[in-house]
């Protein structure tokens, strides 16, 4: 077991056991060392597939992605109720490819669950060799609609990548960025 | 709080008849899964708002456990529902 | 005007926002045109109307073994929701359920076929 394997079991052992603290609801030992036991024998049954965490998490990027993330909630969660009370207007949508810039399963993976929570945009197919996301939107108008939405995927996956991504990637996503909106035509 | 709760019961019972339309008219498989997720999604938020209004906890255990059915039911679905239809 | 009865408010608003939320989730169900827009429909309740539907019962219950317990849901539904509706998404795109006529592009096809 590498040292980074190892730091990744005690994140997953770490989270477990805060799961089980919030499930008893009041702190004791008893409950405590009973999370400990109860997350070593879940990770020892059922093991993780190996998940490269390279980045450390910083404060500023996770609040900034969170007051974000709350943000898009309420404004999306508005618009689609507002196009659901539409009556007479059948919504258009789109399937849009949208290929991430930074090449990390965790990066691929957090963004798919941050656009697919925002109501409005949904996770149809992903490509895992190219870290690409096919996203279904709907309330989408026509062409320019679909680049204003490829453009608000990135800057989520730039807001995640500053959250917890590792100075490389967030390299990366500045190389990237000035080298022009994206290698895709 | 009475006013509200005459409100709230009144929108959720709204938002459960249109969803039970939905799971019986169809037409497939997965129509109806998609509508039966969303069913208990209201479920657990008026079983929430029950506990709110009455301020008694005893029914909170519930909401975690209907929290994972829900996810465990639909993605069982979707894995065994049939690949191709045409 | 005490601080109870400033919760208290507050918790009507959260639940009933809520319970609106969910009615435009049951609207949007039975009225759009096809299945992977009905799924947005549904993510509604499951996100933001669950979620303030917690917020006015924790406003409402004010105890720390109760908020554990509310908080505990949250995560549950934030983590599991996008998984499930994507392994739904999938199976429908799969299976061809989806109104061709209604998309405006559909770059999934495109790489598919190539």
């Amino acid at each position: 077991m590498t040292r980074a394997g190892w730091r990744d079991r005690l994140v997953a052992a770490a989270g477990l056991v805060a799961v089980w603290m919030l499930l008893w609801g009041v702190f004791s030992w008893a409950h405590l060392i009973g999370g400990i036991v109860v997350a070593a024998v879940v990770l020892r049954v059922f093991p993780l597939p190996p998940v490269t965490f390279a980045g450390r998490p910083r404060v500023r990027g996770l609040l900034r992605f969170a007051a974000r993330f709350t943000g898009d909630l309420v404004v999306a969660s508005v618009q689609l109720a507002a196009l659901a009370f539409r009556f007479g207007h059948q919504p258009r949508s789109a399937i849009i490819r949208v290929p991430l810039r930074v090449p990390s399963d965790l990066v691929l993976t957090l963004t798919g669950e941050a656009v697919s929570l925002v109501p409005g945009s949904l996770i149809v197919d992903t490509d895992q060799a190219s870290t690409t996301l096919y996203i279904h939107v709907i309330g989408v108008s026509g062409r320019d609609a679909v680049e204003r939405f490829r453009r608000s995927v990135y800057e989520t996956e730039a807001r995640i990548v500053r959250a917890v991504g590792s100075d490389a990637e967030i390299r990366m996503l500045d190389s990237r960025a000035s080298a022009g909106k994206g290698e895709h035509p | 709080m009475i006013a509200v709760g005459i409100i709230v019961s009144a929108l959720l019972f709204a938002a459960v008849s249109l969803v039970l339309v939905r799971i019986v008219r169809g037409p497939t498989t997965l129509d109806r899964i998609v509508a039966v997720d969303v069913l208990l999604a209201v479920v657990v938020c008026a079983i929430a708002a029950e506990a709110a209004f009455t301020r008694d906890a005893t029914s909170l255990p519930i909401l975690v456990v209907l929290s994972v059915l829900g996810f465990i039911g639909s993605v069982s679905v979707a894995r065994f529902s049939p690949r191709s239809r045409r | 005007m005490t601080l109870q009865s400033v919760a208290d408010v507050l918790a009507g608003i959260c639940l009933i926002s809520g319970a609106l939320l969910s009615l435009a989730a049951g609207v949007g169900l039975l009225r759009f045109p096809d299945l992977l827009s009905r799924m947005h429909a549904a993510t509604k309740p499951q996100v933001l109307g669950l979620l303030l539907i917690l917020a006015g019962t924790a406003l409402r219950l004010q105890n720390t073994v109760d908020i554990t317990t509310l908080v505990l849901v949250g995560v549950f539904q934030l983590a599991t929701a996008p998984v499930a509706a994507h392994m739904v998404g999938r199976a429908v795109y799969r299976a061809g359920q989806v109104r061709r006529d209604l998309l405006v592009v559909d770059e999934l096809a495109e790489d598919r076929a190539s």
